[in-house]
């Protein structure tokens, strides 16, 4: 019951923080938005790193193809973007599958550097096919969505657009990750040999993590290009890519809701530390190694499962 | 052409290849990815710099101090950052170590600034000729010292009681443990000398292109790293093979393929070699075991 009122005064403060912030400033409901493209990120990424195990490093890679997608499909076609939306993340999670299907016999650190790999190689085709991404310049003048004729000109809107999309994504990811599925991936993560050993195939597992992942990401590029209807490969690089696994694993790896608290931290952190502005990455980069020191699980980390498969109380593990 | 490309790949190769060995050490032993590693190298060459301009010591006697100096941040970073998550799961290291990166390189843009600086020394830029291949002094430098910081390090390793010792610690820790090898000092000694091999590559790197700068160690890290598993992270002869392999790749892709996909080529290599051969080049074959 507590959790119930608990879950309503967040959504009713979340759903109200516009007309609250937006006496105070516009730009910390583009702090606010921002926390809202990296959460889904970083529950994406937490898919594949927290519950299926797999440590990739590419993120930034599949976030970048979701918002180049979108700006193609918007600028050169004239596509609606709630058609671009759903076409991105798709597309994105293509990509994922195809570079699970080669990469999932690696593990570990391998996987770590064919992933980051991955992600330059991405990052360098944006900067170098000038035909098609103009390079470095990038592609400026994305059209903004629009609604039954109403178009989506300021924050508030993409903030409520951003708010629904994370919530959609916090919902089909925890469906996923509590089903059999998720299961599944969970002792994959454990001990991959022993999950084969029961007839879990982990590559099959593993795949599904990657799309997964990659799928949502594509959610985010495509917003975020509708958003700041501008993209360049200067977002995409490998430091993104850290981040969002920094927010994953500061957060919780294998809670949702810590990579949501993980991408709010990650993010407004280095907004509040603006005013020791010539000090700000120094006490990020301390932070994060007292983080790991003093508390490696993050500030939310997975809670263990109380409940199995059908949804009763295990004997002896209860309470 | 050919044979100039195969020189300038050497060279940068013989860089990659240093840098590499300070991943390939500290692999070998505790089976993590130093990530901050680029950002040593990156302090290196900045000290190297503070040594030459500010205190107008000689070249040699800069590489010595700036080895020295690096040695010792290494052996800091991994007593503070890396030692008390020995036991922690293999990805919180890793984290810990994008925090000390960040950390070295908003140090090194507080004390130095965020622009690129030049290397205020005359040495390097009389050229030579030899048949087609036009070759520099620091060129030179670079084949030279690298070859013998590399023939060094193998016989330390292979001939000296300590490098047996190490070699002991990182076939298995708790038996070298058991054996009497101190291995907390075997460690510290990896990092101290893969930090004074990349601050060394750090003040050769920045005299050849004449720049140093905060964020050197970015891409430099992740060639050598690349590097290092092409050629078998863990192996130290790998490291070096990989280091020149990937150099040579990348000069001759910039000179025959395309200069703007030449990282493209060298990082499509490593997926395929990865894919093949997982363990890279000269790496032991990993057996799984129940």
């Amino acid at each position: 019951m507590n959790r119930k009122l608990f879950v309503l005064i967040i959504a009713a403060l979340l759903l109200a923080l516009p007309l609250l912030l937006g006496q105070v400033s516009e730009f910390w409901l583009h702090v606010m938005i921002m926390i809202g493209i990296f959460s889904i990120l970083s529950m994406g990424l937490n898919v594949i790193i927290g519950y299926a195990g797999q440590f990739a490093l590419g993120h930034a890679a599949f976030y970048g193809i979701g918002a180049y997608t979108a700006a193609l499909l918007l600028i050169n076609y004239d596509l609606s973007f709630w058609l671009v939306l759903p076409i991105s993340a798709i597309v994105t999670g293509f990509f994922g599958f195809l570079l699970g299907t080669p990469v999932i016999r690696l593990r570990g650190d391998y996987l770590g550097i064919v992933t980051l790999g991955f992600g330059e190689i991405v990052r360098l085709i944006f900067v170098n096919w000038v035909d098609v991404t103009r390079g470095p310049m990038g592609l400026p003048g994305i059209p903004a969505p629009e609604l039954f004729g109403y178009s989506f000109s300021g924050k508030i809107e993409f903030y409520y657009l951003i708010l629904v999309l994370v919530v959609i994504t916090y919902f089909v990811i925890n469906r996923i990750v509590h089903s059999g599925i998720g299961l599944n991936m969970l002792t994959i993560r454990e001990d991959e040999r022993l999950a084969a050993s029961i007839g879990i195939r982990p590559n099959k597992y593993k795949i599904m993590a990657f799309t997964i992942g990659a799928f949502f990401a594509g959610i985010a590029g495509a917003f975020w290009a509708a958003y700041i209807s501008y993209v360049s490969p200067d977002a995409f690089r490998y430091l993104d890519s850290v981040n969002i696994l920094a927010m994953v694993i500061l957060g919780g790896s294998g809670n949702l809701a810590g990579s949501i608290l993980g991408a709010s931290i990650l993010v407004v952190t280095p907004e509040l530390l603006r005013y020791v502005s010539e000090y700000r990455m120094l006490l990020l980069g301390l932070a994060i190694v007292l983080m790991m020191i003093f508390k490696p699980t993050g500030f939310w980390g997975e809670k263990h499962r109380k409940l199995n498969f059908y949804g009763k109380v295990q004997k002896g593990e209860g309470k | 052409m050919l044979f100039q490309q195969i020189t300038n790949g050497l060279t940068i190769g013989m860089i990659y290849a240093l840098i590499a060995l300070g991943y390939t050490m500290v692999y070998g032993i505790l089976k993590i990815v130093n990530f901050a590693h680029g950002d040593i190298y990156m302090i290196g060459s900045f000290l190297g710099l503070f040594f030459l301009k500010e205190l107008q010591v000689p070249l040699f006697v800069a590489f010595i101090f700036s080895a020295v100096v690096t040695a010792l941040l290494g052996i800091t970073i991994e007593r503070a950052a890396y030692r008390p998550l020995r036991k922690a799961d293999r990805i919180v290291p890793l984290i810990s170590a994008l925090g000390v990166s960040t950390f070295l390189i908003s140090v090194a843009q507080l004390i130095w600034g965020t622009e690129m600086r030049p290397f205020p020394t005359s040495f390097g830029s009389k050229t030579y000729v030899v048949g087609s291949v036009t070759i520099s002094e620091i060129q030179i430098l670079i084949l030279v010292l690298s070859c013998l910081l590399m023939v060094g390090l193998h016989l330390f390793v292979k001939k000296t009681k300590i490098g047996t010792a190490m070699r002991a610690t990182s076939i298995n820790l708790t038996n070298a443990a058991l054996l009497g090898i101190n291995t907390n000092r075997m460690i510290s000694l990896a990092f101290a000398i893969g930090s004074a091999l990349a601050a060394c590559a750090g003040i050769m790197v920045g005299i050849y292109y004449n720049a140093v700068y905060p964020t050197m160690g970015y891409m430099a890290g992740i060639n050598a790293f690349t590097a290092a598993v092409l050629g078998g992270i863990g192996s130290i002869p790998g490291a070096m093979l990989g280091g020149v392999l990937l150099g040579l790749v990348e000069a001759l892709a910039g000179a025959y393929i395309s200069t703007q996909y030449k990282s493209v080529i060298s990082f499509a290599i490593l997926i395929i070699v990865l894919l093949i051969r997982p363990s890279g080049i000269l790496g032991k074959k990993e057996i799984n075991k129940v």
